[in-house]
């Protein structure tokens, strides 16, 4: 990367692997089990926290000094707050359906560990392009893991993708379903996600051996 | 060459490389193993973890033999052509059904734990034994083998090998693969057309246009549970000639291999016994509730609530459950006193959830899972409890 140096290059790239905020750190779990049922909704709920994390980084950093640190955890949240309501209304506006099925957890996102975490960690205490940086590999991180569970989830629980259908029509038997199969009406139930995100958690810790703890 | 010395023979060749718990499993699978301990001292017993399994199998061989009987008389009294109920049509209807059901749960549940076996290099641990006969026991007959195979994989994977094998596991496999059916495959795991062999396929016809009868072969918790009149005798339900999942249907071959059990000290008498008496408590406050009028006939509750208490352990899966899956000692409570709690949970939350779930009427599953979950908890205030009696003791002793 020309364009980054390697210092700065790795806040963005450590989150997607090494240090995961969702594999690695277990935090924003909440919301990867309950909108990662379809594809699209974890699609855009990653582009959602992406838009609050990359923004809500950079207003801290650059209030990083005048803040009192004794209320500091009240600004962070009207910051978070600000940046929800306008990802909430746009989805209103543009894609009402979605935001119908993200419900309440476009409002969530304001408790997502992950942009509080990364405002108290590291946006308090770094400039601004570090921060954006930080911010946007962070809620890549995120995104990754809800794209991947997503996929799964959508894929053997309801035979679509992006809500296309992949593997043949269910109710008239063609494609895959002629042959018997039938769609995991399990991976479509919360639960699920939890054992796809531990599946992930798994395979990722026994390739690399320096994440296994005792 | 015989079969002894060639597995011996194959055991000496893969020594050392990694291949070895699988040939060392095959071989001590059949033959008693010759190493033996050199030092520290031993107490010298009989019945190893192998031996043991076999003894919780041999308790099972009845239902399942029983199984192939009852799914052949219930095939035919459905289409109205009803036959012996010991007959060789009955039972080959039953043998094609279920012995493939045997064999893939065998088949696949073995080699994953081969498989992790080998990647692990730890040795092959007995403890698939059980599971693989319990799982064709407590499935509908005409399950789609790749789901079972899916199930079964899912659920000795999740359920055991990612906490550690065999003796590590929280929640009971065989109870872990029937919940991932019953909540990924649903149609296929209740209702009132996946009970008796050939209703499925049926329907499928008739959808198709062909100008055949239905067949139903509804349980008789699915006919309380919509407040009909159940058609089968007692006597039926304790013998088994109802339909239902392959191997639980009659109580009275269950209560024989619980006190087989029982007998050879393989099962806890304290779980069955106070599993019992929860069910029956649970029976009597919802008989009582309802000959207190407080729940009246229009009620959907009423049909199952109005169940005379004692018949809740004839029907449904609850014996076999409560004998054979309960009794499990890894994931039961290990203290007895933790036992009893434990056992008689199991019974009162079986009917409870038996009789509130609206989507399916069976309760003994979800109860025992449940209560897998609470088992650590409960030994652990059981300890505790001890602890501090002796405490107390000490104190007034030294007072």
């Amino acid at each position: 990367m020309g364009l980054l140096s390697k210092k700065d290059a790795n806040l963005i790239l450590d989150p997607l692997a090494d240090n995961n905020p969702i594999t690695i750190q277990v935090l924003g779990i909440c919301s990867a089990l309950a909108i990662t049922a379809e594809l699209k909704a974890s699609l855009v709920m990653a582009i959602s926290v992406i838009f609050v994390m990359g923004v809500g980084n950079v207003v801290i950093s650059l209030m990083r000094n005048i803040i009192p640190s004794k209320i500091r955890i009240i600004v962070q949240l009207i910051v978070v707050a600000t940046l929800v309501i306008i990802v909430d209304l746009v989805l209103k506006a543009f894609a009402y359906e979605l935001s119908k099925t993200l419900s309440v957890f476009v409002g969530l996102i304001i408790t997502n560990c992950i942009i509080m975490g990364r405002f108290e960690a590291f946006a308090l205490a770094n400039g601004t392009w570090r921060s954006f940086l930080d911010g946007i590999g962070n809620a890549l991180g995120y995104g990754v893991i809800l794209i991947i569970v997503g996929f799964f989830r959508e894929l053997l629980g309801s035979g679509t993708l992006f809500g296309i259908p992949v593997l043949g029509d269910p109710i008239a038997k063609t494609g895959l379903y002629a042959t018997g199969y039938e769609n995991n009406g399990f991976m479509i139930m919360p639960p699920m996600a939890l054992i796809v995100v531990g599946i992930i958690i798994w395979v990722q810790r026994s390739r690399n051996k320096a994440l296994i703890e005792d | 060459m015989g079969l002894k010395s060639t597995l011996h023979n194959l055991k000496e060749k893969y020594k050392g490389t990694k291949m070895a718990p699988a040939f060392n499993a095959l071989h001590t699978f059949l033959y008693l193993p010759n190493e033996t301990t050199h030092n520290g001292t031993h107490i010298k017993v009989a019945d190893d973890l192998k031996r043991t399994m076999n003894i919780v199998i041999m308790a099972m061989v009845p239902c399942l033999l029983f199984g192939m009987f009852n799914a052949g008389y219930q095939h035919f009294s459905a289409l109205g052509t009803p036959v012996e109920f010991l007959s060789w049509d009955a039972f080959y209807i039953g043998l094609i059904k279920i012995l493939p059901l045997v064999i893939v749960s065998y088949g696949v549940g073995l080699a994953i734990e081969f498989l992790f076996a080998v990647i692990n290099k730890h040795e092959v641990e007995e403890g698939y034994l059980v599971t693989g006969m319990l799982v064709p026991l407590i499935v509908p007959i005409d399950t789609p083998l790749w789901m079972l195979a899916v199930a079964v994989a899912f659920g000795v994977v999740i359920g055991k090998e990612v906490f550690g094998g065999t003796g590590m596991n929280i929640l009971n496999p065989a109870l872990t693969i029937r919940a991932f059916l019953f909540f990924a495959y649903p149609t296929w795991m209740s209702g009132d057309k996946v009970w008796v062999h050939g209703a499925v396929e049926r329907d499928q016809m008739i959808a198709a246009g062909e100008k055949l009868d239905a067949i139903s072969g509804e349980t008789i918790l699915g006919t309380l549970a919509q407040g009909k009149e159940v058609v089968y005798s007692l006597s039926d339900m304790f013998y088994g000639f109802i339909p239902g999942s392959v191997g639980e249907t009659s109580t009275l071959l269950i209560l024989l291999g619980g006190l087989f059990l029982i007998f050879t000290k393989i099962g806890s008498w304290r779980i069955m016994l106070s599993s019992t008496i929860g069910a029956l408590v649970m029976g009597l406050i919802f008989n009582g509730l309802v000959s207190a009028d407080i729940i009246s006939e229009g009620s959907k509750f009423y049909g199952l609530m109005s169940t005379t208490f004692w018949h809740h352990l004839l029907i449904g899966g609850f014996a076999f459950g409560t004998v054979f899956m309960a009794t499990d000692p890894v994931t039961a409570s290990q203290t007895n006193k933790g036992k009893w709690i434990y056992g008689f949970l199991i019974g009162f939350l079986s009917i409870m959830i038996r009789v509130f779930n609206p989507a399916y009427p069976e309760g003994v599953m979800l109860a025992i899972l449940l209560m897998n979950v609470m088992a650590p908890t409960i030994d652990h205030y059981v300890v505790q409890g001890n602890v501090k009696q002796r405490m107390k003791r000490l104190k007034v002793k030294n007072a």
